[in-house]
């Protein structure tokens, strides 16, 4: 009976994946509103879940790729394999607007090419502190320090191992983590309290998660504006950091 | 029909995936240079152009959005497939410039805010009259 189960659930993988990650979303967005009363965001306690569930996988088995290692859960591979990944990526840019941006004017402009620059050179910083020295983790990690998205972009773009890109993982979750609870302190200092600012505020900080999360917890009337700045956020970024700020870091190191 | 919308998503993406290629080929390194952020701008540009000729209906946007929804969970997979207890060792790594990122990014908000500020004097004079009010709650 169990390995009729098991061989019916193995035998559709990908599905299996569907449900799976479904069943982690729910509980994840069921703590985020009643441990934390949506301050921390549902999509943050689920990327959280996913590298728990990666470390069980690892332990486990002794792979390298986390909980997709073991037989029954191959199927989260392919649901979280760079194909359907770069897909569904690329469609976040659906809600994006030129002409809002354009809006913002040159603030918004420069707000999204300095957050990007800064918080990659931060993430190198780091890394080098830490003892990593080759171009292609520094510019995974830097990625990271973007955006949980344009860390692994970046990273299976320029051939990162698998750990780096998890650690890029991490350090944009952390990322995203941090703004979510930072934001509602800081937001009086910044006079984040107009659609103007908050347009800044998104493509300075350009996690989206985090940035919408953020927003809601100050004044859910700006959350379209910071998601906004912070759809473009990730594009530029999944541009500039693979392409123009990898060879700049090769040059350098 | 909400394939439509799914084949433009998909077309926007494999010319940016080609385009990628190209230009890693160009630099003489093996891998996708900027495709995604490539395909995300064309998607935007496309969108744009067929919204203001009328021609993207409610369903075919369906097909877009599914993919726009969907792209959390898959996240979350790409999290749960990942070497993570290798990344393990660099945990305070992680932590230490996460949080580094976002204090220096706060800091720095107020100073991007005032540029290009056309009207200043007048975007001051709304502040000071929004402030007050705000100080009394």
């Amino acid at each position: 009976m169990i390995n009729m189960i098991k061989e019916g659930l193995e035998n559709n993988g990908l599905i299996t994946a569907f449900a799976v990650i479904g069943i982690v979303m729910y509980i994840a967005y069921f703590l985020s509103d009643k441990l934390t009363k949506g301050r921390v965001h549902g999509s943050a306690i689920a990327i959280m879940f996913g590298l728990i569930l990666a470390y069980i996988g690892g332990v486990n088995t002794g792979g390298e790729k986390g909980i997709s290692d073991i037989q029954l859960f191959s199927g989260i591979g392919l649901m979280g394999g760079g194909m359907l990944r770069d897909f569904a990526i690329i469609a976040t840019a659906f809600g994006a607007n030129f002409s809002e941006v354009k809006k913002t004017g040159i603030g918004g402009i420069t707000a999204l090419f300095f957050g990007i620059f800064y918080s990659f050179v931060i993430g190198i910083i780091i890394a080098l502190c830490f003892g990593y020295r080759d171009s292609v983790a520094l510019t995974t990690i830097g990625g990271g320090a973007v955006t949980y998205i344009v860390g692994p972009v970046s990273g299976t773009a320029i051939g990162a191992s698998s750990d780096i890109i998890a650690l890029s993982i991490a350090v944009g979750l952390i990322k995203s983590i941090s703004v979510m609870i930072l934001t509602p302190i800081f937001a009086k200092k910044i006079k984040l309290n107009n659609p103007r600012t908050a347009m800044i505020y998104g493509g300075v900080m350009g996690t989206t998660s985090g940035v919408a999360a953020g927003l809601a917890a100050t004044d859910v009337k700006l959350v379209p504006y910071g998601a906004m700045t912070a759809t473009f956020y990730t594009g530029l970024g999944c541009l500039l950091v693979p392409s123009i700020l990898f060879l700049l870091t090769e040059i350098i190191f | 029909m909400i394939i439509f919308g799914v084949a433009l998503l998909s077309i926007c993406m494999l010319i940016g995936v080609i385009v990628g290629d190209a230009l890693g080929g160009l630099m003489g390194v093996e891998a996708n240079v900027g495709g995604v952020g490539v395909s995300m701008f064309l998607l935007v540009l496309a969108v744009d152009y067929l919204k203001k000729k009328n021609k993207l209906q409610v369903k075919s946007e369906e097909g877009i959005a599914f993919w726009g929804g969907i792209y959390i969970p898959i996240v979350v997979a790409m999290s749960a497939q990942q070497n993570v207890v290798a990344a393990l060792d660099g945990g305070g790594m992680a932590i230490l410039a996460g949080v580094v990122v976002v204090v220096v990014g706060f800091l720095s908000i107020p100073f991007i805010s005032r540029i290009g500020e056309k009207a200043k004097v007048n975007e001051q004079e709304i502040e000071l009259s929004i402030l007050p009010k705000e100080q009394i709650k």
